[in-house]
């Protein structure tokens, strides 16, 4: 079980640092390229908490499609490194921008409490003492349940793919006056 | 064998990362993915309390919040098209016809 | 039928005031007059039976419809005619037809859409005061005082370009506005008093009643009557509008000094005669306030220099022997006067509307005279008036001021009666002066007239009054002559009509006079003693009045420098008199001013710049102000709204952490 917990930091080591990359990099290129590496790492925690079929369309669905289409929408755009703030005209009110991070801080500090005020006895145990943990990792189950008890919302999820779908075919649309 | 907890901090750090980054990057596509990092902490909670409760319900809405991230990268990449096709910048700040 | 009465001449009204302005002078000057002698004649079939029928006839009425009806309060448009009514729809019928007539000549120089406006306005006030006359009941005798008013207003002001006569105009409306006032507290506290406003049914309540030996309900409504009635009768302390009332054209004039308008508070004494002889105190007080008018008036009229300001003045005088006799319970008396001096004012005004009307609107004396040849009907009959007026023995004032006095001493009023023996010598000598200046002497006449308020501007040459005006002015001297034959006192043989016809409309309050006048003072009232008295005492005014008459003779007529030495060796009480007694002047920065002042500066300056401006432009500037601080929220940028969203959630969760 230690090696659980070795493999834990490891993940968690790799997510956090990835992430701060991501949003530390001018150029979006390494970042999309970052955060599929932060995804992966997030695919492994999942692993590690008996959801293999969460971590695979982790990896399937989030590290592969999404951001293949982030990575496409970067190339297509061909889009320049993120513009330094011009000293000369300082038109972007930098207040925001600061206060926004710092308010990020507030919220870390929240959550931190939230969790340290937190039962002991519920988050603090290494593990539930159930037998449904190999229930918890059958994709049969899920999909029993998926299709069963979550059937309409699954439904609806397709409904608003496809929305999503039109949606973004008519914005990204080049408009025939403009060319 | 790594506790709640443990999962809960590191989905709060993360969480906090992706807020930090949609305020400090000028790049439409970067703050995308800022909120990409803030969703995947949330499904990180999901899933946890889900294996701590003995509850599949955690990983299912996982599963939703995957759909309903990949339509709002897609409509929301649209968005940023259509924006830089218009405005040539991705800078957020150059739009703000939001106020009239 | 009653309602035809006042109707007539409103259609008249509405005829010219809708069509004025396309018809001709003759058409609506003739729908105009038509319409006065329409209701001159359905008057007179009214008050036919009151007239030569029997004599237990005491009120005709007519209910016209439910006015106003909320719960137990009935205010019913219902008109009726007892003797006293009858009487004044006649003189205000009668006299206003003749000064239709005679206004269709006068005013012809105007235009034609100013020819209608005038005629309309005469109609209308003519309709307006029938109303107030034959009312059955306070509210509707209100509609009536109330047009009244506003007619004097828009005739007084009809020359509404010259800012004098828009002064003048908008002074009367004010100043009877505070007459008004009283009469409306008086109507609301008879009405919470006894319940109803029907004038006979409060006077029915109160005839069994004893008269209040204090001051008490009864005495407070008919002294807020009675500030009423000052304010249109133009008494002190509210005279002061009517000497201005001559800016008006001048049938205008007449009108209202003789058939309208200053009748009324008279006529709102004799209606409600049973009310005030329940309040000997405040009856008193109306013979106080008349005699001491007719007194100020009159030693005014003496120095005046515009000769329808000494009508003016005169008017007053009179008006002041008419509170006198009302005041002493004569009301029948008061009545009496009333009547015969709407003819010999009526004809007085329009006797100088002739003369000014010639010199093509002269009207300053001082530059007049001499006018006895080329005016000689003019002449003869203001002089006819004049005489009747100074009281001299025959013509109809000498009958009713006669009376008045009479009465006054046979009350026991000696000082009042003196001091009406005293005005009986100032009018003598004050219409003679008028005559003898204007008529008498060596022509003062400029060459050519001079500020000529209607039209003209033709070169001056001196005419008679035109036919329409010359045969009114006979009718009315004729009327000056012999009116008061329908009065003669039984001292002299008559047996005085006038005061038996009118008796049941005054009744019930002779019994409180009575009454009253016993607990008082024990003056022996039989008519054994008085007929000894009263023969003595009409000698007396006889003399007075030819005395005056002589005065006046010596002072302006046969001695030139008489006069102006009189006024230099009493210069300062000649400057009181030019001036007015400064009432004018003591009004302005007693009451005007002040009210300015509170206005300008308290309501104003003060409730409506900063009160209500103040609020209504602070909530304005509030919102703006608010408005402008959020705006600046607005920013239009993404990252600052998702940055305040941000905040909600850190703040939220924050909330939930503490609690």
């Amino acid at each position: 079980m230690a090696g659980d917990l070795a493999f834990f930091y490891v993940f968690a080591a790799v997510a956090v640092g990835t992430s701060l990359l991501v949003i530390g990099q001018r150029n979006p290129i390494y970042s999309v390229l970052l955060l599929i590496a932060s995804f992966g790492a997030l695919a492994g925690l999942y692993v590690l908490l008996d959801a293999p079929f969460v971590a695979v369309t982790q990896i399937i669905v989030y590290a592969g499609a999404i951001m293949v289409l982030f990575l496409f929408v970067v190339m297509l755009l061909n889009a320049p490194r993120e513009e330094p703030i011009d000293p000369e005209r300082l038109v972007e009110p930098q207040g925001a921008r600061w206060f926004g991070a710092l308010l990020a801080v507030f919220l870390l500090v929240e959550l931190g409490w939230a969790v340290a005020r937190g039962s002991r006895a519920l988050f603090g145990r290494a593990s539930f003492d159930s037998v449904r943990v190999e229930q918890l990792s059958s994709v049969r189950f899920i999909g029993t349940v998926l299709y069963s008890d979550y059937a309409f919302a699954f439904e609806v999820t397709s409904i608003l793919i496809l929305v999503a779908m039109v949606g973004a075919v008519l914005l990204a649309r080049r408009h025939e006056k403009e060319v | 064998m790594a506790t709640l907890n443990d999962y809960l901090v590191l989905s709060a750090v993360l969480f906090t990362i992706g807020a930090a980054g949609v305020f400090l990057r000028r790049n439409l596509i970067t703050i995308l993915l800022a909120v990409e990092i803030m969703l995947n902490a949330v499904n990180l909670t999901f899933v946890a309390f889900g294996r701590f409760h003995g509850s599949v319900d955690g990983q299912i809405i996982v599963f939703f919040v995957m759909t309903v991230a990949a339509a709002e990268a897609a409509v929301g990449l649209a968005i940023v098209i259509a924006m830089f096709r218009h405005r040539g910048t991705l800078n957020p700040e150059a739009f703000k016809t939001l106020k009239w | 039928m009653l309602v035809l009465i006042p109707l007539i001449p409103f259609l008249g009204f509405a005829v010219n005031a809708a069509l004025g302005r396309r018809l001709s002078k003759f058409v609506s000057g003739g729908v105009a007059c038509t319409a006065m002698l329409a209701s001159f004649g359905i008057a007179l079939a009214t008050a036919w039976p009151f007239l030569f029928g029997s004599a237990d006839l005491h009120a005709v009425e007519q209910n016209v419809y439910t006015w106003i009806k909320a719960g137990d309060f009935v205010a019913p448009f219902s008109l009726r005619v007892d003797p006293l009514a009858a009487l004044m729809i006649l003189v205000v019928t009668g006299i206003g037809f003749l000064i239709h007539v005679y206004s269709t000549s006068y005013m012809h120089d105007e235009s034609d859409s100013e020819y209608a406006r005038f005629f309309s306005y005469l109609n209308l006030f003519a309709a307006f005061m029938l109303v107030l006359v034959l009312g059955s009941n306070f509210l509707v005798m209100f509609v009536g005082w109330e047009g009244v008013g506003l007619c004097s207003y828009l005739l007084i002001g009809f020359w509404y370009r010259k800012t004098s006569a828009a002064d003048a105009g908008k002074k009367a409306f004010i100043v009877n506005r505070v007459g008004d006032f009283g009469f409306i507290l008086g109507m609301l506290l008879a009405f919470v008093q006894f319940g109803t406003l029907d004038f006979q049914r409060i006077a029915s309540a109160l005839a069994p009643m004893a008269p209040e030996a204090e001051f008490g309900t009864v005495s407070a409504i008919a002294l807020l009557l009675l500030v009423g009635a000052t304010g249109k009768s133009a008494q002190i302390p509210l005279y002061v509008w009517l000497p201005d009332a001559m800016e008006g054209p001048t049938p205008v004039s007449a009108l209202i000094h003789a058939a309208t308008m200053v009748t009324a508070g008279v006529y709102l004494i004799g209606r409600n005669a049973v009310l005030f002889s329940h309040a000997p105190d405040v009856l008193l007080i109306v013979a106080i306030v008349g005699t001491v008018t007719a007194l100020m008036a009159g030693t005014i009229a003496l120095v005046q220099n515009d000769i329808k300001r000494v009508l003016a003045y005169s008017t007053v005088s009179q008006l002041g022997y008419m509170f006198l006799a009302m005041g002493m319970g004569a009301f029948g008396a008061g009545i009496f006067h009333l009547y015969t001096h709407a003819f010999f004012k009526a004809l007085l005004f329009l006797g100088s509307g002739a003369v000014i009307h010639a010199l093509a609107g002269e009207q300053d004396m001082r530059r007049m005279g001499g006018l006895k040849r080329a005016l000689p009907v003019t002449y003869w009959t203001f002089l006819t008036g004049a005489l009747a007026i100074a009281g001299v023995p025959g013509l109809a004032g000498f009958f009713s001021k006669d009376e008045i006095l009479f009465r006054t001493f046979e009350h026991g009023h000696v000082l009042l009666w003196g001091v009406g023996i005293l005005t009986s010598l100032l009018t003598a000598t004050y219409m003679f002066r008028v005559v003898f200046l204007t008529f008498h002497g060596a022509s003062r006449v400029a060459s050519h007239g001079h500020g000529d308020p209607h039209g003209g501007g033709h070169p001056l040459h001196l005419h008679d009054a035109p036919p329409a005006m010359a045969s009114v002015l006979i009718v009315l001297a004729v009327g000056a002559a012999v009116a008061g034959y329908v009065g003669v006192p039984h001292a002299l043989g008559g047996d005085n009509r006038i005061e038996r016809f009118l008796a049941p409309s005054f009744e019930s309050s002779a019994a409180a006079i009575d009454a009253a006048a016993t607990s008082e003072i024990s003056t022996p009232t039989g008519s054994e003693s008085s007929h000894g008295v009263e023969l003595p005492l009409m000698l007396v005014s006889t003399v007075i009045a030819f005395g005056g008459i002589g005065l006046a003779t010596f002072l302006f007529l046969l001695s030139a420098d008489a006069a102006p030495r009189l006024a230099t060796r009493f210069a300062g009480v000649y400057r009181v008199l030019t001036n007015k007694y400064y009432v004018d002047e003591i009004y302005q920065t007693a009451i005007v001013e002040p009210v300015q002042m509170v206005s300008r500066q308290g309501l104003w300056q003060g409730m409506d710049v900063r009160v209500i401006d103040g609020s209504v432009n602070g909530i304005g500037a509030l919102v703006r102000g608010g408005a402008t601080a959020l705006r600046q929220m607005q920013t239009g940028s993404v990252r600052s709204y998702a940055a305040a969203l941000f905040l909600g959630v850190v703040v939220i969760l924050g909330y939930y952490l503490f609690n």
